[in-house]
Order: C-alpha cells, then sequence, then structure tokens
C-alpha cells in the first residue's frame, strides 16, 4: 500500500494545491488523509462533473488541480473533459479507481471495468495505472504529461493500492 | 423585462474588473454583445458547470470576488451545487441567474423553474442571501445591495422568454477565453 500522508507529500512536491473530488472505497486512505490535511483543503464535491468544473476554475485561478473520483463517475464528467477541460486547456490530475478490474466486483462496476481503459483511450485522455511500486514514477509521468499535452491526465488505481475503509 | 436589458444593467452595475463566469449559450452570447469584458468568462460548453467553475475560482482567490451569471437551465441541471456553495459559503461568491423558463439557445423548449421557487432552493441550501427580482427598475439597486455584503448570494432575475435575434457567437478560441479569465483573476 501506499501510504496516504508519503502520496500527499508527493503531490505537494510537484505543486498540485487544489484538491476535490466524490470518494471511492479503494482510495479511502487518500480521501482521509486530504480530509484531515487542513493545509489541502480538500473540498469534498457532489457529483464527479461538478467536480471537474471546480477544478477548471480553481485551474484558471492559478492553481494547480486534482480530481478523485470512482470510475462510475467518468460517465457523469466526460462531457466536462470533451467539452471543457480538452478545448480550453485547462489540465488536471484525475485520480481514477478502476473498480470492475478484469470483470470481479460488484455487478454495477463490471462493465466500466472491462472499458475504463479503452474509454480514456478513446476520449483521448492519457492514463497509465498507479502502482506501489511505481508511484512516484507515475505521478512525474502525470504532471509532465499534465503540462506537455494541457489536458486532464489519468492515474487509475486498483483496489489494493490505497488503505480501504475496513 | 427583456434577458437583454437585464444582461445590459448587470454588466452596466458591476465593476469591469470583476471576473464573471457566464452561462453557455446566449446568455454568453448576449453578454458579449452589450460588451466583451476582458475578465468574462465563456463558458461554451458543458452545461451545468457555471456555478461549479466560478465555486473554483472563487475558492482558489479568498481574497477577490467572483460572479457567476447563470441561467435556470444550468442550476437546474447541477442543482446539488447550490448545496455545495451554500455548505462552503465562500464570503466572495456572487450568483446571478437569469431565469426565463426556458432552453432559451436550443429553441425556447420549457424548464421547470415556473414550478420551482430557486431563490427559495439557494436560501435553504445556506446562502447568505437569495432574493428575486422581478421588474426592471429594481435590478441593479439589488445589484448594488448584493455586492456591498458577504455571499455567497444569489439574485433570481426573471426575464422573458426569447432571444435578441442575430446575436453573433463567442469569436474567440477557448484557449484566448481562458487566457483572458485567468488575467482577471491573478489581479
Amino acid at each position: 500500500m501506499i501510504p496516504e500522508n508519503e502520496f500527499i507529500a508527493g503531490l505537494k512536491e510537484k505543486g498540485f494545491d487544489f484538491f476535490t473530488g466524490v470518494p471511492c472505497s479503494l482510495l479511502h486512505g487518500l480521501v482521509m488523509g486530504l480530509e484531515e490535511d487542513k493545509s489541502a483543503g480538500y473540498v469534498a464535491a457532489i457529483k464527479e462533473d461538478a467536480a471537474a468544473g471546480l477544478a477548471c476554475g480553481a485551474s484558471m485561478a492559478g492553481r494547480k488541480s486534482m480530481v478523485l473520483m470512482q470510475n462510475s463517475g467518468l460517465g457523469y464528467s466526460l462531457n466536462a473533459f470533451t467539452s471543457l477541460h480538452m478545448i480550453y486547456k485547462t489540465p488536471c490530475l484525475i485520480l481514477m479507481s478502476w473498480r470492475g478490474y478484469e470483470g470481479k466486483d460488484a455487478p454495477e462496476h463490471i462493465i466500466m471495468g472491462q472499458i475504463n481503459d479503452k474509454l480514456l483511450d478513446t476520449v483521448g485522455i492519457p492514463w497509465r495505472e498507479l502502482t506501489e511500486a511505481t508511484w512516484r514514477d507515475d505521478l512525474a509521468w502525470a504532471e509532465e504529461t499534465m503540462a506537455k499535452e494541457q489536458v486532464p491526465v489519468t492515474l487509475l488505481v486498483r483496489k489494493g493500492v490505497f488503505r480501504g475503509p475496513h | 423585462m427583456d434577458r437583454i436589458e437585464a444582461v445590459t444593467d448587470i454588466i452596466g452595475a458591476l465593476d469591469d474588473d470583476l471576473p464573471i463566469v457566464h452561462a453557455n449559450g446566449m446568455i454568453s452570447r448576449e453578454s458579449f454583445s452589450v460588451k466583451d469584458r476582458k475578465a468574462n468568462f465563456y463558458m461554451i460548453g458543458s452545461m451545468g458547470l457555471t456555478m461549479s467553475i466560478g465555486l473554483g475560482a472563487a475558492l482558489a482567490r479568498p481574497d477577490k470576488k467572483v460572479a457567476v451569471l447563470d441561467g435556470d437551465g444550468n442550476v437546474l441541471m447541477n442543482m446539488g451545487t447550490l448545496a455545495q456553495i451554500g455548505a462552503l459559503a465562500p464570503a466572495n461568491l456572487y450568483h446571478i441567474c437569469l431565469d426565463n423558463q426556458t432552453y432559451a439557445s436550443t429553441g425556447d423548449q420549457p424548464t421547470i423553474s415556473g414550478a420551482v421557487a430557486l431563490e427559495r432552493i439557494a436560501a435553504a441550501a445556506g446562502y447568505t442571501r437569495a432574493w428575486k427580482v422581478t421588474e426592471r427598475a429594481a435590478l441593479v439597486p439589488a445589484l448594488h445591495e448584493m455586492f456591498a455584503s458577504d455571499g455567497p448570494a444569489f439574485l433570481l432575475v426573471k426575464v422573458a422568454p426569447g432571444n435578441l435575434p442575430g446575436v453573433a457567437r463567442i469569436p474567440y478560441p477557448p484557449e484566448e477565453i481562458r487566457d483572458n479569465f485567468s488575467a482577471a483573476m491573478k489581479v
């Protein structure tokens, strides 16, 4: 598991200073770490597209934004990415849980789990998996790609990468 | 009052350097036709997110006033954001909603705002002040009152359906809109 305090410190080192999102059990430790770190000022959003909108507004006001979400939120936020972030070129880091990975999950996650990576490819959102062994490189890649491409960049997170709720 | 009259009075009453996040469609276009301000963000897509973009900007710069010029269709689409604004209560956010009870940009199909008091929902959500104006003469005094106090404040402006004919689309590429708004937020 990636210790959330180390990951949050890594995010801050890369300049991230606006954090928002909607929780997922796979991201529990990270969300709680951000909630407890008052200097992070985590904004609990009501929906994933609204979180994307917050990130865009904050980016235009000079912040470097990160959005946390479950992959179910990708459907809700696709239009925000395609008709806002990707045309205005307001990059953000999307940390997205990969529920339904390899078909092993509750029924509501299976279809998105199967198409999650392909959907990101189709939309043109660069992505990579975040793993415990490579997380510092993954974060560096995401930050560089955001700066270069000026689009949202996704790190997909499988079960067990962050501390769970149970 | 017609929406173009309301937009004319709003843009005339507010400081030229106040960042204003505009709803997509005819609200952006009519505002552009009244005065093309550098501090305007013209949202050309992402319906429902005017409030979120304004809130994100307001949270990022709590020392700076930010306005949102919204429409009833946008507010209804993501009404949860009213709750988010009320809960976070940014003192620097001012939310003006032009309510013509239609989706004017797509051909005047009716919304449900005739049956829903959006200003009462905003008040219940925790905005410090939320009220509505229906007469043009009351609009500018209401705006002065709004900006004289801390937010988040919500002003519902009831306007007639219909669009000003022949209003141009926003001519700028999105990145230029972004850069202008970012520059206004940096001041």
